[in-house]
């Protein structure tokens, strides 16, 4: 099985760096999934659930936008916040996701309502990713 | 002279001082060593945004789809995203920087505005009389970059509406830990790192390279702010770590000063009182 090496880094650490057998990103126009020996490509990506495919197992990653720049055989995820599934604390997400609730609907300008839509979006990928790992069985996403 | 009372009581006092600066220099110096590490961690995702960049901006286009940040206008308006610690102990740190900037702003023909991040350089400038367009404070020793955005999207949105025409960065660079240098580099309009011809790939842009390019140099920009928030934060704790085990010398120095002056006037006491006491026995037998 050919494989490629996939590195997901953020601003603040290196998250990832295996051989993978593929992997599956939230591009701006829609989901992308990559294989070994892909071209040259360089993409946005957004907020959303990023799938790496490896030994036959699908992981699952939470990213909240970024770029992903695909050269020689090396897959470079450049996010703004990443987390792993099983790094991801389905209370505390559940509770982030309340609040952001809360502030959206007592949001006074139009920062507040931008900061809470985009606090909303990302704790309802974090929800999503975080339950993966409690159900082992891959859903189709929709 | 004091009193060997009065002396012992000082010599307390300064040994108290001295656990105190102790304890405050030996957690600066894991502080520094964590935002160090942090700085550190952060670099292969700057390097591969510098690429990126160059790459990018390397792409053919005309002269009206430059995009806004990457466009240069001539100067009226300066702006400068000045960073500071919230806190003091640093030793010369804060007054050096906050000179620095004040030498740039008065240095520069254009008015400036200025973003604060850091309770020191807000409380300097204002007190200066220098308008202070926005303050961030209370950032902490482990920001985030989502902490950090607001602070790039005011300047962003200041440049692309015209309302300043270039924007600088001013910061404590971390040398060592006994060298800190305030510096003050040019931030907006972006300039890319030339690209060199073997390095150049034809890349797949998705969506579209303009489109990137646009995602992309917010980030950028962002990411700068963020790592000299950092690398100020180092600055901040190794300078706060030096200039504490500097007190903590001294006053061990004052406690050795102290104890010689105190055994000395215990010694005095002791040669008074003896003399009464021969005196007094001489006087009987007389």
């Amino acid at each position: 099985m050919s494989t490629i090496q996939l590195d997901i880094v953020t601003a603040e650490r290196l998250l990832f760096s295996e051989l993978v057998e593929g992997v599956v990103v939230p591009g701006e126009i829609g989901e992308l999934t990559i294989l070994p020996r892909h071209a040259p490509l360089l993409s946005s990506l957004k907020s959303g659930e990023l799938r790496v495919i490896t030994g036959g197992e699908e992981r699952y990653i939470a990213i909240s936008g970024g770029f992903m720049e695909v050269l020689g055989n090396t897959i470079t995820v450049l996010a703004d916040t990443a987390e792993r599934s099983e790094e991801i604390d389905i209370e505390r997400a559940e509770e982030a996701f309340k609040v952001a609730q809360e502030e959206m609907e007592s949001a006074v300008s139009d920062v507040d309502l931008q900061k809470a839509l985009a606090s909303l979006r990302r704790s309802r990928i974090r929800i999503k990713v975080a339950r993966r790992k409690r159900s082992n069985t891959p859903t189709i996403q929709t | 002279m004091p009193s060997v009372r009065q002396i012992k009581r000082r010599i307390r006092s300064v040994q108290n001082t001295a656990k105190i600066t102790k304890a405050m220099s030996m957690i600066a110096a894991s502080k520094m060593r964590r935002s160090q590490e942090m700085a550190s961690r952060g670099r292969p995702y700057s390097d591969r945004m510098r690429d990126l960049l160059a790459h990018l901006s390397a792409q053919p286009r005309d002269e009206e789809s430059v995009h806004p940040l990457l466009r240069q206008r001539e100067v009226r308006r300066v702006g400068v995203v000045h960073i500071t610690p919230d806190r003091g102990l640093t030793g010369g740190l804060n007054s050096n920087i906050n000179r620095s900037i004040a030498q740039f702003i008065l240095d520069s023909n254009n008015s400036s505005d200025v973003v604060a991040v850091g309770k020191k350089g807000r409380d300097f400038l204002s007190q200066g009389g220098q308008k202070v367009k926005a303050a961030f404070s209370d950032l902490g020793d482990r920001p985030s970059l989502l902490d950090t955005t607001p602070i790039s999207s005011i300047v962003i949105q200041d440049y692309t509406h015209e309302n300043l025409d270039s924007v600088y960065i001013s910061y404590a660079k971390f040398v060592s830990t006994t060298v800190q240098t305030p510096v003050i580099y040019p931030l907006l309009p972006v300039i890319p790192s030339e690209l060199r011809p073997e390095d150049a790939v034809g890349y797949i842009y998705e969506p579209s390279s303009d489109e990137v390019l646009s995602n992309l140099l917010p980030r950028y920009v962002e990411m700068q702010i963020y790592h000299a928030i950092l690398e100020s934060i180092a600055s901040e704790q190794s300078a706060r770590m030096v200039a504490m085990q500097n007190a903590t010398d001294s006053a061990n120095e004052m406690i050795d000063d102290l104890t010689l002056v105190m055994n000395k006037a215990r010694q005095e006491s002791i040669t008074t009182e003896l003399l009464d006491i021969v005196s007094g026995a001489v006087a009987v037998e007389a």
